[in-house]
């Protein structure tokens, strides 16, 4: 693995051995193999969340961060173009984390420079080292990641999370339940893809206990006012899709909450302390599945 | 009696007769080969009488041959075009068109926000399916069906 640019790029086994290598990371968080190592972490466009995280990993393996947290202080605010300021960079580090508001940003930074290049986030496109965190996150939890009943709840058309989660969790003989308002449904293209893959999914619109009750993993996303052409719609379906403690009275002793985060009203805050809500957790494993891709890339172990 | 057989459009000694055209896409495979831009004779046939088409366009040009990705330009609107390669008069060469796996520089991607559209670069789609002509997007990774294919 050169890049790390979109999840489709990754085989079963690609995943399975980043999982194992963000488990040794939680156990062995600080160590010295970026020592000496020069990480960039540009960021066309701001996203403090996720390159704190990036840049938490490279620190606590040793490595040094060089970068922007805005394109606004860059020269591409003078109209540079991408990839002369990733020709520039080349010449400086050893890895090119970065954030683009273009789609396909990542992949076409890849094939113009030999370093290998993360992608943290390409438009409405990828955010494959979010997907690899949700996939660590299932893994701690559950113990494994064959033969699971995965419900994703919220917006499933244009939640790139989901898309590439649906991609990541296709190798492992998962059982998808979808739940989403009808202006919201997963887009017919992955309906698709999880029928070639022969992959079993039930689609639901309304968020019923009963669903929750079949889960091991739940999947929360957020519903956005902006996503909808009728705001009436959305008045209708904001407070649909809202998981509250007493729904997870029934639901098995293994079921986790995940959640992209940020939050904002589709989680009850009286889940917070219900031990089967994952989403403060699963933030922190975005350090460990980090530290497994930057090292990976680099070559280091 | 033998039914007598006229040729529809006139014959050429060199060149090539690109047969079979859908007489609706007919000047648009004019415009993707550029024909009007050549400076050697051309003969254009239209609404022609065809027993597997009902109605097509033939395209004959005198000493022009067509490379491999200029006729893969062809395939994405009409891939039942066949292409005769004619040298002193003679079919030498028939030539079907196929989409490739993979199409350089030749359609525009749908996206605004896709890289290709804001880099001077050069767009790259995956055809993932020859025969319904999908195509996606190596950067953007936006699939598109073959009616809402634009070229570039």
């Amino acid at each position: 693995m050169n890049s790390f640019v979109s999840i489709a790029d990754l085989t079963k086994d690609d995943i399975l051995h980043l999982v194992h290598r963000a488990e040794y990371f939680e156990h062995n968080p600080n160590l010295k193999t970026l020592e000496g190592k020069v990480c960039a972490t540009l960021f066309f466009e701001p996203s403090t969340r996720t390159r704190l995280s990036f840049e938490t990993a490279i620190n606590r393996l040793g490595g040094r961060v060089i970068g922007f947290s805005d394109a606004a202080t860059t020269s591409s605010s003078k109209g540079e173009i991408l990839k002369d300021t990733i020709k520039m960079v080349s010449n400086y580090a050893d890895v090119i984390i970065m954030r683009h508001y273009l789609e396909g940003a990542a992949r076409y930074a890849s094939e113009i420079t030999p370093v290998p290049i993360i992608n943290a986030g390409d438009g409405a496109n990828q955010h494959p080292s979010q997907t690899m965190l949700d996939i660590y996150s299932i893994y701690k939890t559950q113990g494994k990641l064959d033969d699971l009943t995965i419900t994703m709840v919220g917006d499933l058309k244009y939640g790139r999370t989901v898309h590439s989660l649906l991609n990541g969790m296709s190798h492992f003989n998962a059982n998808f339940q979808f739940v989403a308002p009808e202006e919201l449904k997963l887009p017919e293209l992955y309906k698709q893809f999880l029928d070639e893959k022969g992959i079993r999914y039930a689609e639901y619109t309304e968020f019923s206990p009963e669903i929750i009750n079949h889960s091991d993993i739940l999947y929360m996303t957020r519903v956005q006012r902006e996503r909808f052409a009728d705001l009436m719609e959305y008045e209708k379906v904001k407070n649909v899709y809202v998981l509250t403690n007493s729904m997870l009275k029934n639901s098995k002793d293994n079921l986790r909450i995940l959640h992209p985060l940020p939050r904002v009203n589709e989680i009850a805050y009286d889940v917070d302390e219900n031990p089967k809500a994952y989403y403060f957790e699963q933030a922190k494993n975005g350090v460990y599945a980090r530290q497994a891709i930057i090292s990976e890339v680099i070559g280091v172990n | 009696m033998a039914q007598k057989k006229e040729l529809q459009v006139a014959a050429i000694e060199n060149g090539t007769a690109i047969d079979h055209i859908p007489s609706d896409q007919l000047f648009k495979v004019v415009s993707l080969l550029g024909i009007e831009n050549l400076t050697t004779p051309v003969t254009i046939g239209y609404n022609l009488d065809s027993k597997k088409m009902g109605k097509k366009g033939i395209i004959k040009i005198s000493d022009k041959f067509f490379d491999e990705n200029e006729i893969s330009r062809i395939s994405l609107i009409s891939p039942s075009v066949q292409l005769n390669i004619i040298r002193d008069y003679e079919v030498v060469e028939k030539q079907f068109v196929h989409l490739p796996n993979e199409l350089l520089g030749i359609v525009k991607c749908n996206n605004p926000k896709c890289i290709t559209n804001n880099e001077p670069m050069q767009t790259r789609f995956k055809v993932l399916d020859k025969n319904k002509g999908t195509l996606k997007c190596e950067y953007c990774e936006l699939k598109i069906k073959k009616e809402e294919i634009t070229l570039l």
